[in-house]
This record gives C-alpha cells, structure tokens and sequence, in this order.
C-alpha cells in the first residue's frame, strides 16, 4: 500500500515541491518554518478539496467547469442564509451548503447520464447559469463581513494542534475520498468507466450512473467550498471563486490525472493543487508580480500535459492514435 | 458515450429534399430567429429601425468571426478554449505597438501576426505533440491570458491613431458597418471552404472516424495544425475589430468569449463530437444570439442575466435532439 501511493509519479512532486520550498527559502528566511507551511496548507486547503471533486469527475471521462459557479452560487446562498437567520446554527447551514452543492451536482450528472450529453458542453453552460443564480439570488448585492454570524465567520479559523479547522477539513476530506477511491465500489467504478467503458459496462457497471455520482460527488465538495470560502474570505459577492475552475483542472494535470480517464490518485491531486498553493505563496515572497500567476499556471499546466503523455504512451504501445487506443491504456490503480 | 446497444431506427426511406430542409436543424433554428425578430419588435418600439438593427450586429460580428473557424475545428473533433484569451494578448500587442506610435497598417499585422502565432503554439502542442485539445487550450488560455496581464497589470492602453478606428467604427455603405461586412465576406469564404474544397472534405473525414481518415491518406495531423492556425488568425481578425471599437485595451477584454463563441458553434447544429455541422447553421446562430442578447438589452436585462439565457439556450438546444430522438425511439420500438 505503501508503495501505492507513492509511486513514481507522486514521489517526482514531493521532491518537486521540497526542492521549490527550499529555493524559496533561501530568498526569504521564515518561508520552509512549520507555521508558515501550515499556513500555505491552510490557504491551499479549498484548492485540494476541489481538486479533489474534480479528480472523481476527471476519472469517469468527464469534465466539470461548473465547479467554480457552484461555489459562488452555494456560497452566495448561504452567505445570505447567515445574514438573513442569524440563529440558525451553523451545522444546519453546513448541510444546507452540501445539499445545495449536491443538487447542482446531481443536475450536471443528470444530463451526462440521462441524456448522453458531453459534459465539457452541460458544464460550459450551467457554469454560467449557477454564476447567473447567484446573481439573480443577490441583486449583485454583496454579503459584509458584518452581516454574518461569529460561528459562521469563525469556526474554520478556530486553532486545532496548530493548524486552523478549515486545513483540518481538507485532511479529513483527502481521508475519507482516499478511503471511497480505493476501498468502495463506487470508487473502483469511477476508475473502471474512464479506464475502459466498454468493459466496465460488461463488468456490470453502470457507466452513465457512475459518472451522476461523481458529479454529485464535485457538487457537494464544491458545495462545501462554498460555504468555506465565504467564511474565510469574510465577504460573498457574486464574482467570488471566477475563474477557479481551471485551477481545479490544473491540480489535477499536475497531479498526474489522465484527461483521458481512469488514470491518477487522491495523493497525486492532492500534491497537484499543493504545488500551485507553493507557487501561489512564494511569489510575493520572491519578488514576482501577482499578475504573473496566471501565465505561471498556464505553463505549468502545458508542461504538466506534455510530461503525462509521454508518461501514459510509455504504457500502452500507440501505432496510430485514436480513441480506441487510448482506452486501451491499462488501468492503473 | 453509450456502451449498452440500443435499438435502432432505420427508415425504409430518406424524406423528400423538402422534408428534409424543413426538418433540418437550420430550418428549424432560422424560424427561432424569426420569432425572436418579431418578439423583440413588439417587446421594444425602439426595436425596428434600420440604424438599430445595424448597432445589434456589432453584438455578434466579432464573436462570429471566431465562430467560423472554432466550427470547422470541433467539425473536426477538436477545440480551442483560448480564442478570448488569444484576442486579449493581439490587443496588448497592439496597444503597446500603438503606444510607441506604430501606424494603423502595422497595429493590424501585429494584431493578427500575435493571432497567428497562438495558433501556430496551439497547433503545435495539439497536432505536433498530439496533446488533447481541452487541456492544452485550457492552458495556453492561463497562458495567453496571463502574458497581457503581466504586460498590463490593471492598466489600460489608449491613444490608438484615429484611423484605427475604422475597422470597429466605420461603414462602407449606408448602415453596412465595416464589422458586418467583413462577418458577411468570411461567413461566405468559410462556407465555401467547408462545403466545397477537398479541405473541408477532410475536416468531415477526420471528424466521422480518425482512424479510417488516416488509412484513407489524409494528413490528419497537418489539416488539425491548419484549423489551429486559422482560429489563431481569425482571433486575431476578431481582436483588431474588437480594439478598434472599444478604443482601448484591459487584460480582461473579451473575457468568457469562448463559452460564447462555443455556444454559437453548437446552437448552430454544428456536433460538439465532431463530424457535423453546417457554416449556415453558425451565421443563423450569430444572428440568434445577437438578437436575444440586443433584445434583452434594450428591456434593461444586466448582462449576468442574459448569460443565464445564453446558458440555457446551449443546453436546451443540445438537449432537445436527444429528447426528441428518445422519445421517437419509444414511439416506434
């Protein structure tokens, strides 16, 4: 099991990451101390628990672009829920916030799975509705800091063994989606319906009903991201999270995470969005205009790619490329 | 993707020519224009008037333009994510090329020069290295995206010559602006090298079945390079109109266009799995988004809310084939 998880390719990103912190450390004295990495885990913490959602929808063969609208939807909604019943305790909020989530989820999962339509097209489109929702929801209206709850604004805050609840909540997350990948039948079936559908579907897996799970599984998480991020950020508006999504693909390429399907693990997204939270702190730290992130996260995503497919050709012999042959890129687990 | 063998519905007989334009996707799309026409002209009395109507254009002209040539490459099977991101960075070129006082003639070769080159990039990445295309446009998106951001920051250019100003401003004849003429001139172009070259054949061949296009002896690879190339340079031609019209320049212009110009592309019948799809079905599309998202304008509709629309137009009108085509499926088995 060991070995497992760290095989080569997550074993390259640790190294990747530690030879990064201790460049970074060399220009900037308390950057590699304990309470700044815990406070670089803390601010990654969203990233990895939708990265994590989106590896479960990658793995089926999909794509999820709405997860980023989800968020601000989800988020928006319970921000408002805060402002408007104040006394209402926070777990009800909580549960609202996955219900809600969930629900978006389980309306992109629908459409893939009820109606055979490709996913990048049903997420293209509900990314802009949700984002529209909570637009329609607000009024453009922000929700202040003022106008939520304590509990609300500070629980994920709250100092646990050193670490803040909200990078608690991504531990127990990554626990419990490695526990579902590897030891449940859904997640085996996630890997078997992007592996390979066609055998999959002769395994006796419903492929279509898998891949509603796995968006309802990106749902909820995003859900939860919602709530998460208002909390953190202290304030919810309807712009919030923009553009998140593509740093949720972009964890889970560097991760190592076929596009192609049934290929990558929990560990490999997880140090996948840990990589770009390194690149994303370090960069004020060494003197590098935040506008440069985005071209960073862009070419890092390109290199990323490039660097997977040589990887995945080097398993499955490709005379011609076509589809065909790259289903038959054998399934690693 | 459907693993189960389902039923099929073989007619004994292909319809009449005239059933069979009737019932096509075109003809069915043209009548929604239609209504749409005559719902805006009785929503808004300001609606008909010819001076109007050609201000709506400005809409969809540009988007358009991008359109034609993301059509022929998802007829193709693939896709391009970073057209909006490729109009941002030819329009921080050409903002810096103005601000050291270059003339209009070489603004527009920088413009589409820059245009041409992100093709090439993307080109080489998809069709040279033979990466998937939703990834790597994803990320030469960040990329692109990310270059005018390091550029400008959140500045702005200005101070492009007064005679730039033609190519989004000027008319040619009466209410014909510049913009919709060229949009009238490329659909023409575009539809002939789609309908009737040996080019546009092949686009047909590779999307239906790679695998048999190659063994039939097309180069799959280099017809993919050409279509990058080509929504590279169309982007480019797009970008020039666009700063032409707006007059300056910020990193975010054009931000979310793809999603557009993707939902232009499949509204308009064009088979987000490649291998279908007409050029007049795209221009009939344009003229549908045009007028719904002019039509909501002149109601005071806020933009979010006509993305809403837009949304649910490119779900709806990728879902009711499916729907229908069920539903005739139950009827006849």
């Amino acid at each position: 099991m060991i070995r497992q998880l760290f095989k080569f390719r997550e074993m390259l990103l640790v190294i990747i990451i530690a030879i990064l912190l201790a460049v970074f450390s060399t220009r900037s004295q308390g950057f590699a101390t304990p309470g700044n990495l815990a406070n670089i885990f803390n601010d990654t913490s969203i990233l990895i628990i939708l990265a994590l959602g989106q590896m479960t929808v990658i793995l089926t063969k999909s794509i999820d672009l709405s997860v980023a609208a989800n968020v601000a939807f989800t988020g928006m909604a319970v921000g408002m829920l805060n402002a408007a019943q104040p006394e209402l305790p926070l777990m009800l909020i909580l549960v609202v916030a996955l219900g809600i989530g969930g629900v978006l989820g389980a309306i992109n999962g629908m459409f893939v799975w009820k109606l055979n339509i490709p996913s990048i097209v049903v997420t293209l489109g509900t990314l802009t509705i949700y984002r529209g929702m909570a637009f329609v929801l607000s009024g453009g209206a922000w929700v202040n800091a003022h106008q939520m709850t304590a509990p609300f604004l500070q629980t994920p805050r709250q100092l646990f063994l050193g670490l803040p609840i909200l990078g608690w909540t991504a531990i127990v997350i990554v626990a419990v989606m490695y526990l579902v990948m590897s030891r449940t039948f859904l997640g085996r079936a996630i890997y078997a319906s992007g592996g390979n559908p066609t055998a999959a579907v002769y395994a006796g897996i419903d492929v279509g009903r898998t891949r509603f799970f796995a968006f309802v599984i990106s749902g909820t998480l995003a859900g939860l991201c919602g709530y998460l991020w208002v909390s953190r950020y202290a304030v919810g508006y309807v712009d919030i999270a923009a553009g998140f999504e593509l740093d949720t693909v972009a964890a889970c390429v560097i991760g190592g995470i076929s596009t192609l399907g049934g290929i990558g693990s929990v560990a490999g997204a997880v140090l996948g969005a840990l990589f770009l939270g390194v690149i994303k702190n370090a960069l004020p730290v060494i003197n590098i205009s935040p506008f440069a992130q985005m071209a960073i996260s862009g070419s890092v995503i390109i290199t990323a790619v490039i660097f997977n497919a040589r990887q995945e050709r080097r398993r499955g012999r490709i005379i011609l490329r076509d589809r065909g042959a790259s289903e038959q890129i054998e399934v690693a687990a | 993707m459907s693993a189960i063998p389902e039923k099929r519905f073989i007619p004994d007989r292909l319809g009449t020519s005239a059933t069979r334009l009737f019932g096509s996707w075109e003809a069915l799309l043209f009548a929604v224009a239609v209504l749409i026409f005559i719902a805006n002209s009785l929503a808004s009395p300001y609606f008909l008037n010819a001076w109007n109507l050609s201000d709506a254009t400005f809409n969809f002209t540009e988007k358009a333009m991008v359109a034609f040539a993301m059509a022929l490459l998802i007829i193709s099977g693939e896709i391009d994510l970073s057209v909006a991101a490729i109009i941002a960075l030819a329009s921080t070129a050409m903002g810096a090329a103005a601000q050291v006082g270059i003339g209009t003639p070489g603004l527009v070769a920088i413009g589409i020069g820059v245009g041409v080159g992100c093709g090439v990039a993307n080109g080489i990445l998809v069709a040279g290295l033979r990466l998937p295309s939703i990834v790597v446009t994803i990320g030469t998106m960040s990329l692109f995206r990310g270059i005018a951001y390091i550029v400008l920051g959140d500045k702005a250019y200005g101070g492009y010559p007064a005679s730039f100003a033609y190519f989004g401003q000027g008319y040619v004849f009466w209410v014909f602006s510049f913009e919709f003429v060229l949009f009238a001139v490329l659909s023409i172009v575009f539809a002939i090298l789609l309908h009737a070259t040996n080019f546009g054949r092949r686009i047909y061949a590779i999307g239906n079945n790679e695998f048999a296009a190659r063994f039939s002896g097309i180069r799959v690879e280099r017809i993919k390079f050409t279509l990058f190339l080509l929504t590279g340079l169309m982007s480019g031609i797009a970008a020039v109109c666009l700063t032409s019209r707006l007059g300056s320049t910020r990193p975010s212009i054009a931000q979310g266009w793809e999603l557009e110009i993707v939902t232009m592309v499949v509204l308009g019948g064009v088979s987000i799995l490649g291998g279908a799809g007409t050029i007049g079905g795209v221009v009939i599309a344009a003229f549908v988004m045009g007028l719904v998202t002019f039509g909501l304008g002149l109601l005071n509709v806020p933009g979010i809310v006509m993305s809403i629309f837009i949304g649910l137009l490119l779900i709806v009108t990728i879902t009711l084939p499916v729907v229908i085509r069920q539903f005739r499926h139950r009827k006849s088995a």
